[in-house]
């Protein structure tokens, strides 16, 4: 009971001390220097520039101002983001040299550092972090803690509600009714597939068995993919609670978590929380004083793909080679070392502590009719925005893409949408309007996935993207099913044939064979969607395949060895920038007419379609 | 033990019936209705990677794994409707796809899984033709070649080292296309801790792996007329040959073997089991030395070369417990070279002895460079069963038609205790019938030793010989020698004798012997088949312990002196050495 009133203690001062973080009103001169310290503005020198503030106001003799390390804050093509607490001023892509500027202003003065503030769709220069587009559609669930707290300290996490949630569940709730909250609350796995998260809970709860084992499954490796990532590195205790709840649930005394081991600053937060929670008594022995007793360990993945998927990651956590196994018997009945096993997603363990203290109809009053709650994405590709971003469910394509992410750079179209990553789909733009949940996404062919959202403008080749995730599969693979093995190196040749002008005619017959056999047949999850990429780009795309095919067309230009690239007369003004780019001089043509490429000589390497300022090259 | 609920479910439109736990598969060949395989291996491999057994289960998603997955009450399963059919195709196809399709060439033409799967489905061409894996053939071991061009993944071989034998040398190594079967490093064979056992041949459904061909070394020297050629041939040979020929599993064809070897052309055709009835001798003497002297004990046998290549790589601590004794193949053949060579008035120089065992360990044995005397090798070279079968087949020789034939003399007879030698137990057995009479100087009322036979992985024993009581244990297949070696080590073993070969079941299922498609070990029992022929020989002979055998006696009396004297301990004993288990 020690630890308990410790807790509530640390809850209630650090909160009142932390109020400037979350109220811009609070009456206080301290101030609090917010540096995102994920991995994509660490690597955009925030370790130096966090180093910085503290020199500067440590040789200034400036008091009551910290300078706290937060995890990602969501803006990530802005970063290295600097937020400024209580007035919550938003600085974007501040370099370490900034930093002298930004205490001498913005703390000693009292100003704006005006040119470091953050554009927004509309041109305008944004004060605060909430005025931008991109987080006024947003609703941050799973996300909430990011970039608000210091993730290395317990005590904040503590201050923000942390292990509330636990407290209440060994306190005041059965297992059964701590499940029938999760069930109620409508919340689906966040690792693609989404199945109900309160039904795993109790299915692996019914499963017999005295030992049974909680797994968090952060191996995330889909290609532009980190959600994942940014909630261990910016909230870890979230997820390190929730494991500890859904232990309470199913009757589990372990957990384990699978990281990959390309995420070094979320294994050491991980391992920090871990830490901490020990030496605070909250993992251990007689947790509260219930009788609980729950621990858990990190296990690191090596960086295969497949590994992801549940059965082959719980093989790689008994030290064997990561492979799938034969489903039934699924992981609640026979899991790690063959007993009862609880799998989640870090976003779904993330959701957990939030639906406990909020109550399951908060929870179920966001999204839509079958998937609650919020979703978040990692959004890349050609769009403005590019970050991380948490929506609620029924949130359409175009909202994500146009009102958060600003839209399509460049002033180019938008052509298709990708979700899921490699087992998911392409969606285009008649679909646009299509609210995102797990039914349609499913419904237009495409999937939620783990929440990888990738933007493609009218650019890029449909055929050449499922050739670059075909080859992302193939080599992915872990080659232990036969239909996997070979049949999506036969699907990658095919397309290899396609984009290089040696295809037959018979050779789509053959790539549609193999793409609806395949799923049929594979053993796991990775193989019987590695075919969706061309399954979902030959349903809205069809016309581009045959262009391929049968005229050895590649439209974008994308597939050198097919392009025919030509310059639009009317579109053209003779501007001379394709000329002067070209590396091999094939193109000609007098200052303020029509320019023309040379074929013969043209490597169609594409530098004209990029430079010209009119789009007039394709 | 309680009898299992029974589970009732529909298959094909018929109403089966079976225990639960039952897998779909196992329920459907119950029922006489075949779903082919290809990574299934009764008892060692069931994990689903072929994807040829998937079958429909109405209301189920997607197609059911039938090698794992378990019958459910009230299922209806559809072994082959178009869907499944079709998917079936395009799952051959691309196992062919990625197969070097040179069966004319291939040691396994005629008895190939995927060739007779091929067949069935009526391949006519590979609809999707693309990249092949290319591997360099590795035949650096005196015993095994591996040919992964031909390897489909199916990984029979590597739950056969690990999960049956517990070896573990062999496993999959890389990712998707070119995942492939390897060593440690992908070093060589030779180099790890493989021991040669051949299980993995026997796994293997296609020719990806088979043993080092000695059928050319031995033409040349039935071609050679300089060279004096012996033939020997080992117990477990003769109850196996008559398959690779169509006759039923289990029939002894020591007769047309012995004319079969006669036309040939061998010199002189000698029954190895004479050499067995030697390493009784041998073996018993040194048996009755230890237990009168409380000699590192429990004393454990040694003509298995596989197993001998285990425990020296495994509890080298241990390779005292282990008997001096040759292989009897050995033994023989050093007693060739010496004996019969002065008697004949040979040079042993021109003598080339060629063994036909079950075994490969064999070939591996024979060039060891303890297994020589007066520096030549007492074994020139070592065929497997399937090799002498092959010899036969390119002489043309009509097997099956063959009058049988008698070994030569003077070396030839032997007794019905060496004719038990290739099962497991019949070393034990062998050795207590000798031991026993020899002990108590009285003639044994009841000659078999039930308890040690039968197909158990281990089994125990308590033998009463005279006042003493002899404890023994019999094990087969490296996995159970694991779990004996383990009760020594530990010192929990109060044993003293024990009998150790590295196949299961004993030589009759060693790594030469016929290859049986994975349906034919579904449904027959193989090993029971043949021991069966085994211990009907022994029944038959005239005489039924070794030492009693008069070419014994005479050769104790005329040359070798006492058993286990000077000379004997010169050509028929050896020693062993640590081996380090990789040499990389």
């Amino acid at each position: 009971m020690e630890t308990l009133e410790k807790i509530r203690k640390i809850r209630e001062e650090k909160r009142k001390e932390l109020d400037l973080r979350v109220n811009s009103n609070v009456g206080t001169k301290e101030k609090h220097i917010l540096v995102c310290h994920g991995t994509g503005c660490t690597s955009s020198k925030s370790p130096q520039i966090i180093e910085n503030f503290r020199k500067i106001l440590e040789e200034k003799k400036i008091e009551n101002v910290r300078v706290i390390q937060t995890g990602c804050f969501g803006l990530c093509a802005k970063g290295p983001i600097v937020i400024i607490r209580p007035e919550d001023t938003f600085y974007a892509q501040v370099t370490p040299e900034d930093c002298e500027e930004i205490i001498q202003t913005h703390i000693i003065e009292g100003k704006t550092v005006e040119r470091l503030l953050c554009q927004d769709i509309s041109g305008r220069k944004v004060q605060k972090l909430d005025d931008l587009t991109f987080y006024k559609k947003q609703k941050r669930i799973a996300l909430q803690n990011c970039g608000r707290i210091d993730p290395e300290q317990i005590d904040e996490y503590i201050a923000f509600d942390g292990y509330k949630a636990l407290e209440k569940v060994l306190l005041e709730m059965t297992p059964e009714e701590v499940i029938e909250t999760i069930e109620k609350s409508g919340l689906r796995g966040r690792g693609g597939a989404g199945f109900p998260t309160g039904k795993k809970w109790a299915l692996t709860k019914a499963a017999t068995g005295k030992q049974k084992y909680v797994v968090c499954n952060a191996d995330e490796g889909d290609p532009g993919a980190f959600m994942d990532r940014s909630i261990l590195e910016g909230d870890p205790h979230s997820v390190l609670e929730a494991m500890m709840i859904a232990g309470y649930a199913i009757g589990a005394n372990q957990g384990y978590i699978y990281v990959r081991a390309e995420y070094p600053i979320a294994v050491e937060r991980f391992e920090v929380a871990i830490k901490q929670a020990r030496e605070y008594g909250i993992l251990g022995k007689n947790i509260f004083g219930s009788g609980f007793e729950f621990d858990v360990d990190i296990r690191l993945g090596a960086g295969a793909f497949v590994c992801g998927e549940e059965t082959a990651l719980l093989e790689s956590i008994e030290g064997k080679r990561g492979q799938p196994r034969v489903k039934p018997p699924y992981p609640a009945n026979q899991g790690l070392w063959m007993k009862p096993t609880l799998i989640n997603n870090v976003e779904t363990y993330a959701n957990v502590t939030r639906i406990i203290l909020n109550g399951a109809e908060w929870y179920s009053s966001i999204g839509t009719e079958n998937s609650k709650g919020t979703k978040v994405f990692a959004l890349g590709g050609n769009v403005v925005n590019v970050g991380l971003v948490e929506v609620p469910m029924g949130t359409t394509l175009r909202e994500i893409v146009y009102d958060i992410g600003g839209g399509i750079p460049n002033g180019r179209d938008f052509k298709a949408a990708q979700t899921g990553g490699p087992s998911g789909g392409c969606i285009p733009k008649e679909h646009l309007d299509t609210p995102i949940d797990y039914e349609s996404l499913k419904e237009i062919g495409s999937m939620m996935g783990s929440g990888g959202l990738i933007v493609m403008d009218d650019t890029k080749c449909m055929v050449n993207l499922a050739k670059f995730y075909l080859s992302f599969t193939v080599d992915e693979s872990c080659g232990k099913c036969t239909p996997c093995r070979i049949g999506t190196k036969r699907m990658l040749e095919l397309l290899e044939k396609m984009t290089t002008g040696e295809a037959l005619p018979e050779d789509l017959n053959k790539l549609e064979e193999l793409a609806v056999n395949i799923p049929k047949t594979a053993i796991c999850g990775l193989g019987q969607s590695a075919p969706n990429p061309v399954l979902s780009t030959l349903k809205y795309f069809r016309e581009e395949y045959l262009e391929h095919v049968k005229y050895k067309e590649c439209k974008t230009g994308e597939c050198k060895a097919l392009a025919k690239i030509q310059i639009d007369s009317e579109k053209c003004k003779g501007c001379g920038m394709c000329k002067r780019n070209c590396p091999v001089n094939a193109i000609e043509g007098e200052p303020g007419k029509t320019h023309k490429i040379d074929e013969a000589t043209c490597i169609k390497c594409g530098t004209c379609i990029s430079v010209c300022p009119f789009h007039a090259i394709g | 033990m309680a009898e299992l609920p029974k589970v009732h479910l529909t298959i094909d439109n018929k109403e089966v019936e079976v225990p639960k736990g039952t897998t779909i598969l196992q329920a459907a060949r119950q029922a006489n209705i075949d779903i082919p395989t290809l990574c299934y291996l009764k008892e060692i491999n069931a994990i689903g990677d072929c994807r040829m057994c998937i079958t429909e289960v109405e209301g189920r998603k997607g197609f059911a794994t039938s090698c794992i997955q378990q019958v459910e009450e009230g299922m209806v399963v559809h072994t082959h409707s178009p869907a499944v059919i079709e998917a079936r195709k395009m799952i051959l196809d691309l196992i062919l796809s990625n197969h070097h399709r040179d069966c004319l060439t291939c040691s396994r033409n005629g008895n190939c899984e995927l060739q007779a799967l091929a067949m069935k489905f009526n391949v006519q061409s590979v609809r999707y033709e693309g990249a092949k894996n290319e591997h360099k053939i590795d035949d650096s071991s005196p015993s095994i070649v591996r040919d992964f061009n031909k390897c489909i993944l199916c990984r029979r071989c590597v739950s056969a080292c690990k999960k049956v034998q517990k070896v573990g040398a062999i496993d999959a190594v890389n990712r998707g296309f070119t995942s492939c079967i390897s060593t440690v490093g992908d070093h060589s064979l030779n180099d790890v801790n493989c021991t040669f056992c051949g299980q993995c041949i026997q796994a293997c459904p296609t020719g990806a792996l088979h043993e080092k061909d000695s059928t050319e070394v031995v033409w040349e020297k039935l071609r050679d007329p300089e060279s004096y050629v012996i033939v020997q041939t080992a117990p477990a040979v003769r109850v196996a040959l008559g398959e690779e020929f169509g006759m039923p599993i289990g029939t002894n064809v020591t007769g047309k073997m012995v004319a079969a070897l006669q036309r040939l052309g061998f010199d002189k055709v000698f029954d190895t089991n004479t050499g067995a009835d030697f390493t009784i001798m041998e073996e018993g003497t040194e048996f009755i030395k230890r237990l009168q002297e409380n000699d590192h004990l429990p004393m454990i046998t040694s003509c298995s070369p596989g197993w001998v290549r285990y425990i020296e790589m495994n509890y080298p601590e241990n390779l005292p417990h282990l008997s001096s004794c040759k292989s009897p193949h050995e033994m023989f053949g050093a007693l060739l070279k010496t004996y019969y060579a002065t008697k004949q008035k040979i040079n042993p120089e021109k003598i080339f002895v060629v063994s036909v065992m079950p075994c490969i360990a064999k070939k591996f044995e024979r060039q060891r460079e303890e297994m020589k005397d007066n520096g030549l090798y007492d074994v020139d070279a070592v065929l497997t069963t399937r090799e002498l079968a092959r010899m036969i087949k390119q002489a043309n020789i009509e097997f099956v038609e063959l009058e049988d034939e008698a070994f030569d003399d003077p070396m030839g007879e032997a007794t019905g205790a060496a004719a038990i030698f290739g099962v497991t137990g019949g070393v034990m057995e062998a050795a207590l019938r000798s031991v026993s009479e020899i002990v108590t100087g009285k003639p044994l009322e009841k000659i078999e030793f039930e308890e040690v036979r039968g197909q158990k992985g281990i089994k125990r024993a308590t033998i009463k010989i005279g006042d003493q009581e002899v404890k023994a244990v019999v094990a087969s297949g490296l996995g159970n020698a694991q779990t004996i070696m383990e009760e020594i080590k530990a010192g929990k073993a109060d044993y003293q004798f024990v009998e150790i070969m590295a196949c299961p079941g004993g030589c009759i299922m060693g790594g030469g012997q016929p290859i049986k498609s994975s349906k034919i070990r579904e449904t027959v029992n193989v090993a029971k088949k043949r021991s069966e022929a085994m211990y009907s020989i022994d029944e038959r002979s005239t005489i039924r312990l070794s030492h009693k055998n008069p070419v014994l006696q005479k050769i104790y009396k005329e040359f070798l002196g006492e058993p286990g004297g000077h000379l004997a301990h010169e050509l028929l004993h050896t020693h062993y050495e640590k081996r380090e288990k990789y040499r990389i």
